[in-house]
C-alpha cells in the first residue's frame, strides 16, 4: 500500500532521496516529463487540455527528525533536532540511524535515580541519547557517523474506525494524494510538484515555483489537529473526520479569499465535507510560492492529522479520501476553466 | 505646498486589511488614474501606476493594505473569535469598534481575567449584537476580516485617526504624483498589499517592475512623550530619512542624497535609526540583483493604535522631500 510505504520511508529534510526514489518509480510512467532539480525537488508535468492558466500542485516530501552530532567514549550518539520536534516526545522511542537503518533508542537516566525536581521537567536533548547497541565509540563508528540522518521507527497501522497510525503523516499524505492525482488524472495539464526542506523554512517551495513560475498553486499537507473536546471551538485548529481543512491564515500566508471561495463553493457542489484551519500558527510552502516572482495565488488543503511530528501520527482515511475528492472535482474545475 | 487634508481623511477610512485590499484599490486608482500613464494590479493586488520619465527606474511604495481582525469561529450565541492579521495588541483592541467590508460594526470585548496585563487574544471576541449563530452567520463568514473603526480628529497642528499606518504615506505618494508634471525619472508609484504581514506585496511589485532605486513611505515611532523609550524621533520636527530598521540598512548614497535635499531646499529633517520595524524598502532592496533603497517615514506616535498621531508639518516636509528626490538626477 502506497501510504505505508510512503509514511515507513526515510526522508528527513536535507536526506529525502530515498521518498524520491519512490515517488519517481510511481509516478514516472504517468508524466509527460520530469526532473529533479539542484536542490532535489521532483518537478513533474502532466499534460493534458490547455489551459490558460498554469497549475502546480505541491506536496513536500521532508519529515522531521534527528541528527547524530556527535559519538561519545560509550558508542553513544548525541543528536539534534531537524524540523520542530518536541523533546519531551523522544523519551525511550525506537529510531533507525543512517543508511543502513541500524537500530537503536533513544535513552535516558531511569526514573529511579532521577531527583524529584527531574521529575517534572522535560529532559533536555543533552540529557538525551541514541543507543545502538555498541560497546565503544571504535565499534559504534564502524556502524554511524556524525552527520547521519535519525528516523523514528513506527510503522504503519490501521486502527479503530477508520484510522491510521503512521510516522510522517505529515507530508506523506500530501505525497500519496498527489501521486494518485498524478496517476489517475489524465486529461489536465499541471505540474505535479515534490518539494524539499519545507520542515526546515520552506527552502525547497521557491526554488521550485521560480522555475515553474505557476499561476495557481494547491498546497498539500497534513497539518495539526487537536479536537480534545474541553477546548472552546475557536482554540480546535482542526477536527479529525470532518474533511479537508482549507486554511485561512497562517505564519507564512494570508490565503487569498476569492480563491478560498472558489475552493469551498467545489466542495459544496461536490457534497465534500470541508474545514477551515483555525489557527493562524506554523506556514507551510504556500508562503514561498505567492511570493515568488511576481506573486502567485494558492490554497493550502490538509488532511488534519493527530501527534504530528511525532512517531505516532493519527489520521482519518474518510478525511483523506475527501481530500483527495475534492482535489479531484477541484481539477475537473480546472479542466473547464472555472479555477 | 498645498496639500489637501481632506484626501487624508477619507483615504484613511477606506477599508482594506492585509489581503482584502480591493475597496481601498478602487479608491487610490479612481484618485490617480489622471494622473498617470499606465496602472496595472499585480497576482497579489498591488497597484502600481506609472508616471512615465526618462531618467532612473525609480519604485515609490506605500502600503495601503491595513492590520486586522480575521474572524476564524462563530460560537453558539453569536459571538466571533477572530486571529490577528499584523501586529495587533490585546490590550489596545479591547472596547474597540470594528467594522467589516460589509459595513457590519461590532466592538471587541474579552472574557473575564483577574489581570489584564496577560489578556491574549484568544481570550477576547467581537460582538456584533446578533443573538444566535445564525443571525451572526448571515453577516460574517469564517474568514472575513474587520478593521477598527474609530474618527478622524484633526487641528492646526496634527491629525490622528486609526490606519495612518500607512494611508499617511499613500497619501504622501499621491500628493508628490499629483505635484508632478514632467518626471525626470521613470516613475513607478506602488500601493503595496500585504506589508502588515511581512513586506509580501512589495517583494512581488519589485520582481515586477525591478527598479534602480527603491524609495518606501511609512510611519515610523516616536521617541518625544512622556518617559517614552529612546528614540530620536519627535513629531513636528521634520521628515525622518530612515538610516536603518529590522528590514533594510539603507543604502548610503540613497541616505545622504535625501540629507542633502533636504538641506538644499530647506527643509526640515531628523534622521531615524529603528531598532525594530521594517518596511517595503526591506523587501525591494534584495529584489533579483539587489536595489539601492531608502525610506522616508513619517514620525507618528501611538502606531498600530486608533489614534495614530501624525504632525501636519512632518506630513508636509515628507511630501516636498519626495518630490525633490523624485525630480533628481539619482546618481546614485
Amino acid at each position: 500500500m502506497l501510504l505505508k510505504q510512503l509514511t515507513e520511508a526515510s526522508g528527513v529534510s536535507g536526506n529525502e532521496k530515498e521518498v524520491r526514489d519512490l515517488i519517481i518509480a510511481e509516478i514516472k510512467d504517468h508524466v509527460d516529463s520530469f526532473k529533479i532539480d539542484r536542490i532535489g525537488n521532483i518537478i513533474a508535468y502532466k499534460k493534458g487540455k490547455d489551459t490558460n492558466k498554469k497549475l502546480m500542485i505541491t506536496a513536500h516530501m521532508d519529515e522531521v527528525g534527528l541528527l547524530v552530532t556527535d559519538i561519545d567514549k560509550l558508542g553513544l550518539l548525541k543528536f539534534t533536532t531537524v524540523g520542530g520536534v518536541d523533546k519531551r516526545i523522544l523519551v525511550s522511542k525506537p529510531v533507525l540511524v543512517g543508511k543502513e537503518k541500524i537500530d537503536g533508542v533513544i535513552g535516558a537516566k531511569p526514573i529511579h535515580l532521577q531527583k524529584r525536581q527531574e521529575w517534572t521537567r522535560a529532559l533536555g536533548i543533552d540529557e538525551l541519547y541514541i543507543d545502538i547497541g555498541a560497546k565503544s565509540k571504535e565499534e559504534a563508528e564502524k556502524l554511524v557517523q556524525i552527520g547521519d540522518y535519525v528516523i523514528f521507527k513506527s510503522d504503519y497501522i490501521e486502527f479503530g474506525d477508520n484510522l491510521v497510525k503512521a510516522k510522517a503523516l505529515d507530508n506523506r499524505v500530501g505525497c500519496s494524494i498527489l501521486i494518485n492525482l498524478i496517476k489517475e488524472v489524465t486529461d489536465v495539464s499541471f505540474y505535479g510538484v515534490f518539494t524539499v526542506m519545507e520542515e526546515v523554512g520552506l527552502i525547497g517551495a521557491g526554488p521550485a515555483a521560480y522555475e515553474v513560475d505557476p499561476d495557481i498553486s494547491l498546497v498539500l499537507e497534513g497539518t495539526l489537529c487537536y479536537d480534545m473536546p474541553k477546548l472552546d471551538t475557536h482554540l480546535i485548529p482542526t477536527y479529525l473526520n470532518k474533511g479537508p481543512a482549507i486554511s485561512l491564515i497562517d505564519r507564512t500566508t494570508v490565503f487569498d479569499r476569492k480563491f478560498r471561495e472558489k475552493i469551498t463553493s467545489i466542495a459544496q457542489k461536490n457534497n465534500i465535507p470541508y474545514q477551515y484551519r483555525k489557527t493562524s500558527m506554523g506556514g507551510n510552502d504556500s508562503g514561498r510560492i505567492h511570493t515568488t516572482k511576481e506573486g502567485s495565488v494558492t490554497t493550502t488543503i490538509s488532511v488534519p492529522c493527530r501527534y504530528i511530528h511525532s512517531p505516532t501520527s493519527v489520521m482519518s482515511k474518510d478525511d483523506y479520501n475527501h481530500t483527495y475528492d475534492l482535489l479531484k472535482a477541484i481539477l475537473s474545475e480546472f479542466k473547464r476553466e472555472e479555477l | 505646498m498645498n496639500i489637501n487634508f481632506n484626501l487624508l481623511k477619507d483615504i484613511v477610512s477606506v477599508y482594506g486589511p492585509a489581503s482584502n485590499e480591493d475597496l481601498i484599490r478602487d479608491y487610490i486608482t479612481n484618485e490617480i488614474k489622471d494622473f498617470v500613464d499606465e496602472i496595472e494590479v499585480d497576482a497579489l493586488g498591488n497597484l502600481i501606476a506609472r508616471k512615465k520619465g526618462n531618467g532612473k527606474k525609480v519604485m515609490i511604495s506605500a502600503h495601503m493594505d491595513q492590520i486586522g481582525l480575521m474572524v476564524i469561529d462563530i460560537d453558539e450565541k453569536g459571538f466571533l473569535r477572530f486571529t490577528n492579521v499584523g501586529g495587533i495588541s490585546p490590550i489596545i483592541s479591547l472596547s474597540q469598534n470594528v467594522i467589516f467590508e460589509n459595513g457590519t460594526i461590532g466592538i471587541i470585548y474579552a472574557e473575564p481575567v483577574d489581570d489584564i496585563s496577560k489578556l491574549k487574544l484568544e481570550n477576547m471576541y467581537i460582538d456584533i449584537g446578533a443573538f444566535s449563530k445564525e443571525e451572526a452567520e448571515k453577516k460574517i463568514s469564517i474568514g472575513d476580516i474587520c478593521i477598527y473603526k474609530s474618527d478622524y480628529v484633526e487641528n492646526e497642528n496634527v491629525v490622528f485617526t486609526p490606519y495612518l499606518d500607512d494611508r499617511v504615506g499613500c497619501f504622501v505618494a499621491i500628493e508628490a504624483l499629483k505635484s508632478i508634471k514632467n518626471p525626470a525619472n521613470d516613475l513607478y508609484f506602488v500601493f503595496s498589499v500585504q506589508e502588515e504581514v511581512g513586506l509580501r506585496g512589495a517583494k512581488t511589485a519589485a520582481y515586477r517592475i525591478n527598479p534602480d532605486v527603491g524609495m518606501a513611505l511609512d510611519v515610523t515611532s516616536h521617541g518625544d512623550t512622556p518617559k517614552a523609550k529612546r528614540f530620536a524621533i519627535g513629531l513636528n520636527k521634520g521628515a525622518a530619512i530612515k538610516v536603518k530598521d529590522n528590514s533594510i540598512i539603507c543604502h548610503p548614497n540613497v541616505k545622504n542624497l535625501l540629507v542633502k535635499l533636504a538641506k538644499d531646499n530647506d527643509i526640515p529633517y531628523q534622521m531615524e535609526v529603528l531598532e525594530f520595524g521594517g518596511t517595503d524598502s526591506g523587501a525591494i532592496h534584495v529584489n533579483k540583483e539587489g536595489v539601492p533603497s531608502g525610506v522616508i517615514s513619517i514620525p507618528t506616535r501611538y502606531v498600530h493604535s486608533t489614534v495614530e498621531m501624525a504632525s501636519k508639518n512632518d506630513i508636509i516636509n515628507c511630501t516636498k522631500l519626495l518630490v525633490e528626490f523624485l525630480e533628481d538626477k539619482l546618481e546614485i
